[in-house]
């Protein structure tokens, strides 16, 4: 821990763990996103109430295209409050947001695919009825 | 006013847990009676309650865990000597007992045994491993440790007021539904393990959020010891999987208190949905656990063989490859609850894909020890048991992911064999290891050696006295947690493993002589050096005990082995480095959050457990207002000065030198 080529690195500030600095730009920029996102999110919201009961659209569309508006609230979401970008300082964040998505694909998809198949060994229910009666 | 809370609910007619309460009652007053009159209270408030010091706080989780392992061991005496004796007899614990022995064992072992061990033995070296002064969050790392004290709290109560779960360490439904199981048990397993879990997953935020950003100069991802690399997967998947249970046990909870169906048998509730989500956490769980203590043994084996990891790149593609894998094999633990040929096949190859990275582990260990010269010190001594122990428990989970054997096997005493075989022989001698090992960074004096050793002896015949035989009754058909039974011919391997289970506490017996001595002794087993095991990783940089700060001045990390190339380099120079330029160095305060927010968070449990409303509402307002408080604080941090980093850095710089000038050339 003590050699000549520490001088290099010593330039860092030494704060305690879990401190992080914030000037002034930065916090106006982050209010600014976070105004962006949430006004994105409301009009998601909003338009996914509207086109619920509205005739506008075709009936059947409308399963559709709630689906879409959910899946373009969660993208909003993940830009605006979570802050996943595409940037080098990112891969972290990529990273996490790739492991949750596999993860919850492996349970949701697992799990869909393990109850659909839970009463294989069971007796068909009219045959049980059957010997039933 | 009291729910259903009345005098009944102290099991008077119960001669053992009243006289166990009893006993337990008079050790806790005489200690705290004790702390009081020697006026320790302010000094453990200040120094460890409040503490948001990563090491303090390792320090506590693994201290818990030591006091719950004694009693999740009386527990198992308990099954063994019941099922020594109850051959064509009722034994001497009645089933409602037994039963609750079983679940409380299990539930114990796993949640308030096995996860503050590796959690704190985590919390303790992997800042140090790293080079960093703290966890990312240290105050949230108070919060859990004292939530996770909260659960095992609970437990505990129930065997003086009221009763524990008799559905077994996981409360499958129907049983654990309100309809038969009215009581409060489940309950104080639901809860207790909802407040510990939280306390878990926080513990995972942190943790990971600290291995991934928090990180010495230098000290890229492919150059952290291999006990971080274990630490980043187990807590990655304790963030993936923990909200699986939470969320699992929240709707057996709404089954029971609001009468949901979530998993009943009618009005469209679904058993198996139960089955399915709680191995859905259950499996990641059990390498939750054992990675951890994967990175213990590959430290250990490394240092005490004097040589860098064999295939440090392999070791953390196979340690992110099981933490992967891990979400892939959950259904093996229902083979025989109702899937097809198909589900059971595919989920029976992922259960045997996922020994390949652990084999690959164990020959890199075995060719870590290759050409080495290897020190039989007691933690190598258990890291050797757990290869040879670890790999005949992993070849009989092999043999479990084999469906048609499963079929033969499910639910046998043979499976508790292997679950036992794969946890004591791997996650405790993991922890056992971890302790002998750094229990002089902790505390600057090592634990003494030989009776260390003969602890480690009685544990390991122990095991094999106790858990061999269970598989061999298993084979012959025995089911587990049966109260009595009536076949001559498992008789004498039950009385064996009872054998196996005194050997044990043996081996228990001599761990805890080994503590005290150690400490009686502590002159003699002074470690000044702060690096007694010629170490190669950061943590043996600092003195033992490490000050609060850590690091004078964080490391710069230029190689693979961060503090063997120091090391190597001074060596070579013959002189430390110069002395670096001191700085003031900023800490977080102590906090009382951790602490308040879990005792009111006992009282939240323990009201909702007996459906005492305006407690509940209290207790989680007064928790809520500790928050605020706590968000609202003006002073965040002290100072360090410069001159006190400074006259410790010096001192442990000088026995740093006076080490090098001893030891001469490089070994």
């Amino acid at each position: 821990m003590s050699h000549a080529e520490q001088d290099e690195d010593s330039h860092y500030v030494d704060t305690a763990p879990g401190d992080e600095s914030l000037d002034g730009y930065e916090a106006a920029e982050e209010i600014r996103t976070y105004l962006v996102g949430l006004g994105l999110a409301t009009l998601l919201t909003l338009v996914s109430f509207f086109i619920n009961r509205t005739a506008l659209v075709w009936e059947p569309s409308i399963p559709v295209a709630l689906a879409v508006l959910a899946i373009a609230q969660m993208g909003v979401h993940l830009v605006f409050f979570l802050h996943i970008t595409t940037g080098p300082d990112n891969v972290n964040n990529v990273l996490a947001l790739a492991f949750g998505v596999l993860i919850v694909l492996l349970v949701i998809v697992g799990s869909l695919w393990i109850m659909a198949h839970m009463n294989h060994n069971m007796m068909p229910i009219d045959q049980i009825m059957q010997m039933q009666s | 006013m009291l729910g259903k809370l009345s005098w009944a609910a102290i099991p008077l007619d119960q001669p053992i847990p009243l006289f166990t309460a009893a006993l337990v009652g008079v050790v806790i007053v005489g200690v705290l009676a004790w702390v009081t009159l020697k006026g320790w209270l302010p000094y453990l408030w200040r120094e460890w309650i409040t503490s948001v010091d990563h090491k303090r706080i390792g320090i506590m989780y693994i201290l818990l865990a030591m006091v719950m392992l004694l009693r999740g061991f009386a527990d198992a005496i308990m099954m063994r000597s019941q099922q020594a004796l109850a051959f064509r007899s009722e034994g001497y614990l009645p089933p409602e007992h037994y039963d609750q022995i079983f679940s409380a064992h299990g539930t114990l072992m796993i949640f308030f045994v096995a996860m503050p061990f590796v959690i704190g033995l985590m919390n303790f070296v992997m800042p140090l491993q790293l080079g960093i002064r703290d966890v990312a969050f240290p105050t949230l790392n108070s919060v859990s440790f004292w939530l996770t004290a909260t659960g095992a709290l609970l437990v505990n109560i129930s065997l003086v007021v009221g009763e524990f779960a008799r559905t077994g360490w996981l409360p499958y439904p129907p049983l654990s539904e309100i309809a038969y199981s009215p009581g409060v048990g489940v309950d104080y397993y639901l809860w207790s393990l909802q407040i510990s879990g939280v306390g878990t997953l926080l513990t995972g935020v942190n943790f990971v959020t600290t291995v991934l950003k928090i990180r010495a100069p230098g000290m890229n991802l492919m150059r952290m010891p291999m006990f971080c690399w274990t630490t980043l997967a187990s807590n990655l998947l304790i963030v993936a999987a923990f909200p699986i249970l939470t969320a699992t046990l929240a709707m057996l909870l709404l089954d029971r208190y609001l009468g949901f169906h979530f998993f009943t048998n009618e009005a469209g509730g679904n058993v198996m949905m139960f089955m399915n989500l709680i191995w859905a956490w259950g499996h990641p769980e059990v390498y939750i656990l054992i990675l951890p203590a994967f990175g213990i043994f590959s430290e250990v084996i490394s240092t005490f063989s004097r040589k860098p990891l064999f295939g440090y790149r392999s070791m953390v593609m196979a340690t992110m490859a099981i933490c992967a894998l891990s979400f892939t094999v959950w259904l093996h633990h229902f083979f025989t609850m109702g899937a097809g040929a198909d589900v059971n096949a595919i989920f029976g190859i992922a259960s045997m894909i996922i020994a390949v990275p652990t084999g690959v582990k164990v020959f890199n260990w075995l060719f870590t020890m290759y050409g080495g010269r290897v020190v039989y010190s007691q933690s190598i001594l258990w890291s050797i048991a757990f290869m040879i122990t670890f790999v005949i428990g992993g070849m009989t989970g092999v043999l479990l992911a084999v469906p048609p054997v499963d079929f033969v096997l499910h639910n046998s005493l043979f499976l508790v064999a292997h679950f036992h075989n794969v946890i004591i022989g791997g996650v405790l001698f993991g922890a056992f290891a971890g302790y002998t090992y750094w229990f002089p960074k902790a505390f600057g004096f090592r634990l003494h050696e030989g009776l260390g050793k003969a602890s480690f002896w009685c544990w390991l015949v122990g095991f094999y006295v106790a858990f061999m035989p269970l598989y061999i009754v298993g084979l012959k058909g025995m089911t587990r947690r049966m109260q009595h039974y009536d076949v001559p011919d498992w008789r004498p391997w039950l009385l064996i493993a009872a054998g196996g289970t005194a050997i044990i506490l043996a081996g228990i017996i001599l761990q805890i002589a080994q503590l005290a001595i150690s400490i009686r002794w502590r002159k003699e087993l002074r470690d000044e050096t702060g690096d007694p095991w010629n170490g190669r990783s950061l943590e043996w940089a600092t003195p033992s005990p490490p000050p609060a700060f850590n690091f004078a001045v964080l490391p710069s990390v230029e190689g693979d082995e961060a503090y063997w190339d120091m090391k190597q380099r001074a060596r070579q120079q013959a002189m430390l480095g110069e002395e670096p330029p001191y700085a003031d160095i900023e800490m977080p305060r102590n906090s009382p959050t951790g602490f308040i927010c879990a005792f009111f968070a006992t009282f939240m449990g323990f009201a909702l457990i007996w459906h005492i409303w305006w407690i509940v509402v209290l207790a989680a307002v007064c928790a809520f207002a500790t928050f605020v408080v706590f968000a609202w604080r003006d002073e965040v941090e002290y100072v360090i000065p410069a001159d006190v980093v400074a006259r410790i850095d010096r001192a442990n710089r000088t026995a740093r030198g006076e080490t090098l000038a001893l030891s001469g050339t490089p070994s």
